[in-house]
């Protein structure tokens, strides 16, 4: 018995070692498959998490990265004393709160009607229509709502102005939210839309027999059967849009930014990008794209715990 | 068959109609509200500039110009500006392939035992990030600022929405007893990647190739912020200077000015053109790649 214990703890390290040493064998083209990617991800992901402490430094040219002398809250308190604090909270919350509660539901409601075509050919052109503009770039988005909704010569700004609404929309402190978040509606309703599609796909035939049976007629197929259908799916995408809704408007935001709708179309990342890159002050910058970070992060955790308690789906 | 026709639609109940009725309509609305812009472009940028200008131009092309386009073939800008664009993205995408398809794979090896952790590794980048600053910050000790690196490597070389998607398909698509009988003929896993998965593959390559081409191709931000030199600059900057900042002409005389006239009609006309020129090679390649790209999503959802 004591001699049996006794080789067991001699022979158990050896062993394990032994194994590591085996996957390690075993493993190694593996490792070097993926260890590119890796490289890269840190390189390019993961160090500049590591370079957030810039916020909390000052910039020095020399230190690079990491910043120089510890400045702890400064630019914090900085940036909260600032006149614009408020304006950019404000206006970063509208836009993407905006965003998500009509773009959100949007493709939903599309793929239920899409759902709804017998007709195959003409369900299959209206899908490569709606799924087109997902794929114009983010300028030329822009400068056609700029040539269309001109006062003067675009062809829906003339329109508008027949109907009474004068002046110049993309000047307008009012219509800057609206247009912003219809177009973005616009070039991505369809795309989104797929996803739902797919799931509207995979309903159970025997649902819909079991409804028609019970009398039920289409809008009540839709309310009884297909939505709760899609349930799972609305509430991942839900988190995961909740999860980049702040970060993805910069370019938009920043392109159609003028100096008359400033007010309202001033974010968070749009000053990162002023104060940061085009006037230099790196230290100041990076603590108000912390910021930014931070209500992302936030607005995920929120939703996903909403998502938890309520529908037991959850992101981890 | 008339009558088959009308016996079907008096089966139906009124409320059901009704909702068919409505179904169509809708449908036809928002395919008009879709398509009309952008068949809206194609022909204002062959029509007469005057006539676009004062609301003429709505259904069809009204007097035949082609100013707008002349003036492009002739702006040294957008063929710069084409070219820098052409090359990162074909490169670029190389890049992005080269380091995605083999970590993808490794990912759907269900005996790699670091396997979820590197999962969470990738999948954390989704929802943090450094930010705006600490990034430029990194590129800036790289000094990989103006130059046509940046356009290449950068936080996006590894997109972790496209890593998933063939990580998905790899899992789904490929048979655990393929790789059992291949490693029992002595098959290692640099040659099962190369001469077995890769083959099968070609779908989910050209998925996610075209969706890293795509975002090559409408790349505004890299340049916006990375690059000073004008000649590096990509197409999407070259726009921007276009369509919004006014510059239309590239000799800077006569630039249209907001005040409207006659040189604000001529510009208009460039900027109708200059979205077509831009927009060309994906409005054409689309109709044949769209299945491809629809693809991409359903392979990504079916595991979440």
């Amino acid at each position: 018995m004591a001699l049996t214990q006794g080789t067991n703890t001699e022979t158990l390290p050896k062993a394990k070692k032994a194994t590591i040493l085996n996957t390690l064998r075993r493993d190694y083209q593996l490792w070097l498959m993926i260890l590119p990617a890796i490289i890269c991800v840190i390189i390019f992901n993961y160090i500049p998490m590591y370079g957030i402490q810039l916020a909390f430094r000052e910039y020095d040219f020399t230190a690079g990265l990491t910043g120089g002398d510890w400045a702890g809250l400064k630019y914090f308190e900085q940036f909260i004393n600032s006149h614009l604090f408020w304006d950019l909270i404000r206006n970063t919350l509208l836009i993407s709160i905006t965003t998500i509660v009509v773009g959100f539901p949007a493709p939903i409601a599309l793929a239920l009607l899409v759902n709804q075509i017998r007709w195959k050919r003409g369900k299959r052109i209206l899908q490569t229509t709606v799924y087109l503009p997902h794929f114009i770039s983010i300028v030329v988005l822009v400068g056609l709502l700029n040539v269309m909704l001109s006062p003067n010569t675009g062809v829906i700004g003339l329109l508008l102005a027949k109907l009474g609404v004068e002046g110049n929309l993309l000047a307008s402190v009012k219509a800057f939210v609206p247009i912003y978040v219809l177009s973005d509606v616009w070039q991505h309703v369809g795309w989104n839309s797929i996803i739902y599609l797919a799931a509207l796909a995979a309903v159970d035939p025997q649902l819909y027999d079991a409804a028609k049976i019970d009398g039920a007629n289409k809008w009540q197929i839709i309310r009884n059967v297909e939505i709760p259908a899609i349930i799972p799916t609305i509430i991942i995408l839900l988190i995961l849009n909740m999860g980049t809704v702040i970060s993805t408007g910069f370019e938009k935001i920043f392109l159609m930014q003028n100096s008359l709708n400033l007010p309202i179309s001033e974010v968070i990342e749009t000053y990162v990008y002023k104060t940061g890159i085009v006037s230099n002050q790196f230290s100041y910058a990076a603590a108000i794209g912390l910021f930014n970070t931070m209500i992302n992060f936030m607005m995920l955790v929120i939703v996903n715990t909403i998502a938890k308690k309520v529908a037991r789906i959850s992101l981890w | 068959m008339p009558s088959i026709t009308m016996n079907r639609i008096r089966n139906k109940k009124p409320t059901d109609l009704l909702f068919d009725a409505t179904v169509v309509a809708v449908c036809i609305l928002i395919f008009f509200i879709v398509a009309y812009p952008i068949y809206f472009i194609v022909i204002a940028s062959i029509s007469d500039p005057t006539y676009v200008s004062t609301g003429k131009v709505l259904f069809v092309p009204k007097g035949f110009s082609l100013f707008g386009y002349e003036q492009i073939f002739s702006d040294s800008r957008v063929w710069i500006g084409y070219r820098n664009t052409l090359f990162y993205a074909l490169f670029g995408t190389f890049v992005n392939l080269l380091l995605t398809l083999p970590a993808a794979y490794v990912l759907s090896r269900h005996e790699f035992k670091a396997r979820r952790f590197l999962m969470f590794f990738f999948i954390f980048t989704m929802f943090f990030n450094g930010g705006l600053i600490p990034t430029y910050m990194l590129m800036r000790d790289l000094s990989l600022i103006d130059t046509p690196w940046v356009f290449i490597f950068n936080p996006l070389t590894v997109n972790v929405f496209n890593l998933i998607i063939t990580r998905t398909f790899f899992e789904n698509n490929i048979p655990h007893e393929m790789f059992e009988a291949a490693t029992m003929d002595g098959c290692s896993h640099f040659k099962f990647f190369s001469s077995i998965v890769l083959p099968l593959s070609k779908a989910v390559t050209a998925v996610i190739g075209l969706y890293y081409l795509v975002w090559h191709w409408n790349d505004f931000f890299t340049g916006l912020i990375y690059i000073r030199n004008y000649d590096l600059q990509p197409l999407q900057i070259v726009l921007r200077d276009i369509l919004l900042s006014n510059q239309v002409f590239a000799e800077g005389a006569g630039s249209g000015g907001t005040g409207g006239g006659y040189a604000q009609r001529y510009a208009d006309q460039v900027k109708y053109g200059v979205i077509i020129v831009s927009s060309l090679p994906v409005l054409i390649l689309y109709p044949f790649i769209q299945k491809y790209f629809e693809k991409g999503v359903l392979i990504g959802s079916v595991k979440g």
